[in-house]
């Protein structure tokens, strides 16, 4: 018996596929407690995937606790895969519309929600949080025998999860494994790829090649996680190691476990490679995307955190709880008075321009170029909110 | 019995239990006539001199009280699962091998299971009550002899004011009471709060007894029941376990997605301009509406807004609204928690009151109707804003329908609903046991967004041109099926009608057959 998925008293919107590629025929059991209203259907579906892939002689076992199509396709898929047999279509689900779309380099990124890759019930109401993206994750919050299993959820909640306006990403694993993990969701619409525990610009380029290679059409972006203090010296390499890299973000757990001192809530120790993350950014003219604050129940901390990072010049921030979203967006958006601030600068600067001045004064001040740049970026960011 | 179809279409038995029954004719549309019930005329003559009611145990207040075959006895749920009263009263009827009961009570809980021995040796004929959990499931598998009658708490108090349900022997179990009768919930070591739900029974019940835990000196004052109801009293160990009344949906739910269905009720009643001075309201006690509760009061402290009354079952949010200042009055037939036995107790701006005084649909005027929005859930909704309250969607019973088909005569209805269970639909073609009609449920409010009855265009009116995420049920139900994987096949069901569904004014609604179990 060869197994892949979840079941047990708390599993949602999840399966534990049995899978014996034993008999004369087929036998499929089914055991789920949508029974009564999807029984017939989780029967067709794995029927016409042995179908597909010439399997004619298997005894399937389903316990089922209200997995969604999606979820069984892959679960069955690592089934078959565990029992050492190659599938010749894979078990993929219909697509929603706009999955093979690329997203703007320049998105906002204020938020990310990370979801955990094999844990498929917090996969289909993500994107109505409204984060800016959704980050599935394989590394850290999959075990190392559950990779596999993870790589065809998250591959299939790729296709089939709308993730509405969210820039749909996935953290892959660390080098090597990551390249392999390349494969499943390169081709299956993912947007942006996270790069983990990334040291140097030549694991950026490795990422690189093989993305051209898998999708040559595609412009699909990366993000590199700095998580150690030779990433740090090496941020700037990486940050222009590659024309796909859209933002850069850092890994504070790993990062101060590298230094040897504890994480605090007030972050002194990790001040300088945030400022040292955010400055390769500009260099590079890239996005700086702070970490994740771990306290899910301290919204205070988080906006006092979310704060601190804009002001140090982080565009965004990550989060692990869709609670968190809405407080990160708010201590992102401009305040009213900023916002009054710059669409003065700006109005002062296009007066003086109409009426042919060179050099444009608001309140006895001369305004720079820089300053109105900046006015503008943020009278843009305020209309986003 | 022969099936006929009712206004909303769905086929029901014009007898339930050999006695004749009326099919559902439309909101408001059945108007009864005839004179209310009566108990026997009691003489005090036959009851001590000296006012003591108190016998010494529950066996002999029975056989004084007549228990026999065939009798209706109730009972009442003010404990919800903590209720240590009518397994005993029928552990005694088991004793006494009487046989063929009508158990009749406000709600029954998990923990009735013990019932089901009754009822599978005869001590109990049936049960015209809700049905949930292992009775639930035992009454839908057709194990029961005669037919489970679903009610609402207002519907209960009709069909016994209006005679369609006489009850034999009423037992209330009170957390204090003197010899005399007199009972009061909101006191002493078992205190559940109002006793509103056993107030019908106490007026119309042959007999009435008393069963309490903490017996005190006359009288006993104030009094939820008065003791010239009461046959007798009987002094026990245990009435029932308060903190369970706290079991069940009582919490703020911690769910991302729910959360988001109560902040969006928030905001769609803001919008529609519902969260006024002096408005009333109602919420329920699950997780949702409780969260509903928590932002309507940031809402309200933060716009410096009161309300007239909220309409309990009520628990600690309201009555934290109430000592803030932001509640005038909390009217309340049963309490949710224990801050609301307190608050019930304590503060006289916390009114305890019966279904007769609010949910009877048969009373001089329906406190509902004065409740400008209130928030309910459902098992289903359909695409003609029907809702079902009582079975799941593959048919089996799972809950009774409380208040809620009382309070579905708010100014304003919603429905907190997730849009799908894991992979079982919320949002439906057809509802699969009709417990609400449709020109009743105002809005539906799901995790995937905000559905408004189109009979209601002066809320669709209301909220145009807001960023509210408002749309078609029909595309929400489409949604839902893409997600799920396509449509759910009907759950097989036998031919035999299990239960029927009372509207408010007594009329069968629905019914629900048995359902096929195939080896899940």
């Amino acid at each position: 018996m060869f197994e892949a998925g979840c079941s047990g008293p708390d599993v949602r919107s999840d399966c534990l596929i049995r899978f014996n590629p034993d008999g004369t025929d087929i036998k499929i059991q089914i055991e789920s407690k949508v029974k009564a209203l999807y029984g017939k259907q989780i029967e067709a579906q794995i029927r016409e995937a042995l179908h597909k892939n010439a399997i004619k002689a298997a005894q399937i076992e389903i316990t089922d606790a209200g997995a969604l199509p999606y979820v069984i396709w892959a679960r069955l898929e690592t089934a078959i895969r565990r029992a050492g047999m190659q599938l010749s279509s894979l078990l993929l689900p219909p697509a929603v519309n706009g999955v093979r779309q690329d997203s703007p380099r320049d998105r906002q990124r204020r938020s990310r929600l990370y979801l955990p890759g094999n844990t498929p019930h917090l996969f289909i109401n993500a994107g109505l949080h409204n984060p800016d993206g959704v980050i599935l994750d394989l590394e850290d919050s999959v075990s190392p025998e559950k990779k596999d299993a993870a790589r065809a959820l998250v591959r299939n909640a790729l296709l089939a999860v709308d993730f509405y306006q969210c820039e749909r990403m996935v953290r892959i694993n660390q080098l090597p494994m990551g390249l392999e993990d390349l494969e499943w969701v390169v081709p299956h619409g993912v947007q942006l790829i996270v790069l983990p525990k990334c040291e140097n610009a030549d694991q950026v380029r490795q990422v690189d090649d093989r993305i051209r290679r898998l999708a040559p059409k595609r412009q699909i972006w990366l993000m590199p996680v700095i998580e150690s203090a030779m990433g740090c010296f090496h941020a700037l390499d990486i940050c222009r190691a590659s024309e796909r890299i859209a933002a850069v973000t850092i890994g504070l757990e790993d990062y101060t476990a590298d230094l040897g001192v504890p994480r605090t809530a007030k972050g002194k120790e990790s001040f300088w490679a945030r400022s040292v993350l955010v400055n390769a950014a500009r260099a590079a003219g890239i996005q700086a995307l702070d970490g994740v604050y771990s306290d899910v129940v301290d919204t205070e901390g988080l906006l006092a955190a979310a704060g601190e990072a804009r002001s140090l010049g982080f565009e965004g921030k990550g989060c692990i709880h869709p609670r968190q979203i809405e407080i990160v967006h708010r201590a992102f958006a401009p305040t009213r008075e900023e916002v009054e601030k710059a669409q003065a600068i700006v109005d002062a600067y296009e007066k003086a321009k109409a009426t042919g001045h060179s050099v444009a004064v608001l309140d006895g001040k001369m305004i720079d170029a820089p300053v109105v740049k900046r006015a503008v970026k943020l009278l843009e960011q305020a209309k986003k909110q | 019995m022969n099936l006929i179809p009712n206004a909303a279409g769905r086929r029901v038995p014009d007898k339930i239990n050999g006695r004749p029954a009326i099919h559902y004719k439309g909101v408001g549309a059945h108007i009864p006539s005839g004179r209310t019930a009566g108990r026997k005329i009691p003489s005090c003559t036959a009851y001590p001199p000296d006012g003591n009611k108190v016998v010494n145990d529950l066996r002999i207040a029975l056989e004084m009280c007549g228990l026999s075959d065939g009798k209706t006895v109730s009972t009442h749920h003010h404990f919800r699962d903590g209720d240590l009263v009518a397994n005993q009263v029928f552990g005694m009827a088991a004793a006494m091998k009487v046989k063929d009961l009508v158990w009749f009570p406000s709600a029954a809980f998990p923990c009735h299971a013990p019932l089901i021995e009754y009822l599978d040796n005869g001590v109990i004929h049936h049960i015209e009550g809700s049905m949930n959990g292992p009775l639930g499931d035992y009454c839908s598998h057709g194990k029961m002899r005669g037919m489970a009658v679903l009610r609402s708490h207002g519907g209960r108090y009709q069909a016994v004011q209006d005679g369609e349900v006489h009850i034999d022997i009423a037992v209330i179990a009170a957390p204090a009471a003197d010899a005399f009768g007199n009972c009061y919930g909101a006191s002493g070591r078992s205190a559940c709060g109002p006793l509103g739900y056993a107030e019908a029974d106490a007026w119309y019940a042959d007999r009435v007894i008393v069963v309490t835990d903490n017996l005190v000196p006359f009288p006993c004052y104030p009094w939820h029941i008065q003791g010239q109801l009461v046959d007798a009293v009987v002094v026990t160990e245990r009435i029932g376990i308060p903190e369970k009344i706290l079991s069940g949906t009582t919490q703020i739910t911690k769910s991302p997605d729910r959360l988001r269905i109560a902040e969006l009720i928030t905001r769609f009643a803001e919008a529609a301009g519902i969260i006024h001075d002096g408005f009333n309201f109602q919420t329920g006690a699950g997780g949702i509406s409780l969260a509903f509760t928590h932002f309507l009061h940031d809402l309200m402290r933060e716009k410096s807004i009161k309300a007239g009354f909220y309409l309990g079952g009520s628990n600690q949010l309201p009555v934290r609204m109430l000592q803030d200042g932001l509640i005038r009055h909390i009217f309340d037939i049963q309490a949710f928690d224990l801050e609301a036995v307190r608050s019930s107790h304590e503060n006289p701006a916390h009114i305890a009151c019966g279904p007769f005084t609010t949910y009877n649909y048969h009373g001089k005027g329906n406190l509902n109707s004065l409740t400008d929005i209130v928030v309910l859930g459902a098992t289903e909704v359909d695409t003609d804003f029907n809702a079902n309250v009582v079975t799941h969607s593959d048919g089996r019973l799972m809950h009774g329908i409380g208040g809620w088909q009382n309070c579905l005569f708010a100014k304003c209805t919603v429905l907190a609903v997730p849009s799908f269970r894991d992979r079982i639909p919320v949002i439906v073609e057809r509802v699969t046991t009709l417990t609400g009609p449709a020109e009743l449920v105002d809005v539906v409010v799901t995790e995937r967004g905000i559905c408004i009855n189109p009979r209601r265009t002066d809320l669709l009116d209301a909220v145009k041109g807001t960023d509210l995420p408002v749309f078609d049920i029909h595309d929400l139900k489409q949604q839902v099926e893409r997600i799920c994987g396509g449509a759910p096949e009907a759950p097989k069901t036998t031919d035999k009608i299990v239960a029927a569904i009372k509207w408010v004014d007594g009329t069968v609604i629905d019914t629900v057959m048995g359902v096929v179990d195939d080896g899940q």
